[in-house]
């Protein structure tokens, strides 16, 4: 990525639609329990806004990834839901079976909470490896 | 060679029409998956793990190994394209060309 292709009109309609990405991922996620959406969507709603920001500004983008933290971070999402699946056991029940985890006393709020909890494993998840994908495919100029 | 892969062909070809004629009839209320787990999924499922998603029940609550699987056929995917298509440090290139 060494030219970033920069102009007024790409700067202006990227910085508008980036907070609206961002939190339109945030909205796949945390709604996918009651409407269509979940981990992988939401993934690579983030992963796309950062690109985006790549895209645009190049090297010296104000925010986003780096290579080693989008791998770190694919580690953490899968880490997350195998960690979570651990717990599960540690606490007695069968693997990923949320009713299991100590959150509270109504047993549905607990498993909507051990699913939000893997979906974000998952969102990290995808999120990371896309990004890992997109930094080895850009090449390692930086 | 050529010949062979074309009779290879056919022959698979053949074998799939004559067993695409087996298969139950598209929205066909007596077929296998529809009587098998699936009235147990709509039934029960918002009762079972509280989600009112059924899709989301299945795949995170009574699927949740095969979701686990999945993740970590992702993150397989990025580690492999990584290594194929290069690592992230630029330093050990320049030690050894």
């Amino acid at each position: 990525m060494k030219p970033p292709f920069g102009s007024i009109i790409l700067d202006a309609a990227f910085r508008l639609m980036i907070p609206f990405i961002l939190l339109f991922a945030v909205y796949v996620l945390v709604h996918g329990h009651y409407s269509p959406g979940g981990g992988f969507q939401a993934g690579v709603l983030f992963a796309v806004s950062v690109i985006l920001v790549r895209l645009v500004h190049g090297r010296d983008a104000a925010w986003g990834v780096s290579r080693k933290g989008a791998v770190i971070l694919a580690c953490l999402g899968t880490f997350i839901f195998g960690g979570i699946g651990l717990l599960t056991v540690i606490f007695g029940g069968n693997v990923l079976d949320y009713g299991a985890l100590p959150l509270g006393p109504h047993e549905a709020e607990v498993r909507a909470m051990g699913t939000l909890g893997i979906e974000i494993g998952v969102t990290i998840a995808v999120m990371g490896v896309i990004l890992t994908i997109f930094y080895a495919m850009i090449g390692k100029e930086d | 060679m050529r010949r062979l892969s074309w009779l290879v062909l056919v022959f698979a070809a053949f074998v799939f029409f004559f067993a695409a004629g087996d298969l139950p009839a598209v929205g066909d209320p007596d077929s296998p998956p529809n009587t098998h787990v699936s009235p147990r999924y709509i039934e029960a499922s918002y009762k079972e793990t509280g989600a009112l998603n059924t899709v989301t029940g299945v795949l995170a609550d009574y699927r949740g190994y095969d979701t686990l699987g999945e993740t970590v056929v992702i993150f397989t995917a990025g580690i492999a394209s990584l290594l194929i298509l290069g690592w992230m440090s630029t330093k050990e290139e320049e030690n050894h060309p």
